[in-house]
């Protein structure tokens, strides 16, 4: 199942420079790790170790936090647009 | 507050008085309001011309850089003559040419946990325009604390986020419990920003301020707004009140202000937008 992954400026590094990436799988974990597959890197990005969620990177299922929802488990479908969206500590710039 | 208009400022406020939504009675809550800016810089700088112009009675200024060349790309607030000098100075000096109505509270200090609470004590809305995680975490812990609304926006590279935490329906850390880790990728690059981005940002945190404190329309809150420069794109997604927040959940666990550690070599509590440039850390 293809689904739409928007990603924020900040993480578009590790997608080659892509802001919209096309994702396989039928839960937003199954969506990380293919394109972990794609994007080696990227996962460790949204992920703790324990392959959780870090408390500091949001993903949205369409305009719903999936943390609201079935958090990775969440399943995906057809059309769906997941949006990825880390803290952002500001204003003008430095991410720090 | 019942006070009568001068006639300067029937003319001055025209535009305002002869809104359906605002009149007379609205002008005079915008000029008994009291608004505190988190930064003199990027985002503080729009929202305080237009908290000015609009005649906010009050504006608190937090801010203890000193203008820099590299801000002036978009920190209107200040001129090339106000190099070197106190952004506080120059941002009291701007507003003051402005609208001579406003008086303008000036607050040279660092945020800390142990000023923070006297200093928004007094205002009724806070903007929060702050570039960096410690402050951002104190100020909005605080907000929740003294149940201050706080206006949030922030901004990377030709991106921005805005939206609003109003007491009782969630706050920052509802979106985000903690802040990264010093260190982690991707808080601490560096990074550049389109000029024009925090005042398109700022100015939509002024919009709220405004209509907070007229009491209309319909806030941020529970809504995260993203804007894109380069596709020319806003689009919303839903924040809300999360029961497990550490600091406005049921059981909170934060309830004493934390003053984190500085991150990536950046002076930990740094308020103005890019204050870190004063210190080395250019952006
Ligand atoms: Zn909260």
């Amino acid at each position: 199942m293809a689904v739409q992954v928007r990603v924020t400026a900040v993480f578009q590094k590790f997608t080659k420079g892509a802001k919209t990436v096309k994702g396989q799988g039928q839960t937003i974990g199954q969506l990380v790790q293919d394109l972990e597959r794609r994007y080696p890197g990227f996962a460790k990005q949204l992920l703790n170790p324990d392959g959780s969620l870090h408390q500091f990177v949001n993903i949205y299922l369409n305009d719903e936090d999936i943390r609201f929802l079935g958090n990775l488990d969440t399943p995906v479908s057809e059309g769906d647009v997941v949006s990825i969206l880390p803290a952002l500590s500001g204003g003008a710039a430095p991410l720090g | 507050m019942a006070s009568a208009f001068t006639e300067e400022q029937i003319k001055r406020y025209s535009r305002h008085i002869i809104l359906q939504q605002v009149g007379g009675k609205g002008q005079r809550k915008l000029l008994a309001g009291k608004v505190l800016l988190i930064g003199a810089g990027g985002l503080g700088s729009p929202a305080a011309l237009y908290l000015a112009a609009a005649g906010v009675g009050t504006i608190g200024l937090v801010d203890y850089d000193t203008v820099d060349l590299s801000n002036l790309q978009r920190q209107i607030l200040h001129r090339t003559a106000d190099l070197g000098r106190p952004k506080i100075d120059s941002a009291t000096d701007t507003i003051a040419a402005l609208n001579p109505d406003v008086k303008v509270v000036p607050y040279p200090v660092r945020l800390s946990s142990e000023n923070i609470l006297d200093i928004i004590a007094d205002y009724d809305v806070v903007v929060d325009g702050t570039d960096n995680f410690p402050t951002r975490y104190l100020v909005n812990d605080a907000c929740v604390m003294k149940g201050k609304p706080n206006v949030h926006g922030s901004i990377f590279l030709f991106e921005g986020q805005a939206t609003t935490f109003l007491p009782g329906r969630g706050c920052y850390r509802c979106l985000y419990p903690a802040p990264p880790p010093p260190g982690m990728v991707p808080s601490c690059q560096e990074a550049g920003v389109l000029g024009v981005l925090p005042g398109i940002v700022g100015s939509i945190q002024a919009v709220e301020a405004i209509k907070l404190i007229l009491g209309i329309g319909d806030s941020l809150a529970g809504r995260l707004l993203l804007f894109d420069a380069l596709s020319m794109e806003f689009r919303q997604l839903k924040i809300r009140r999360s029961p497990d927040c550490p600091v406005c959940g049921e059981h909170p666990t934060v309830t004493q202000l934390i003053d984190y550690e500085e991150f990536c070599g950046v002076p930990a509590l740094v308020h103005s937008q890019e204050a870190e440039a004063a210190h080395g850390a250019r952006h």
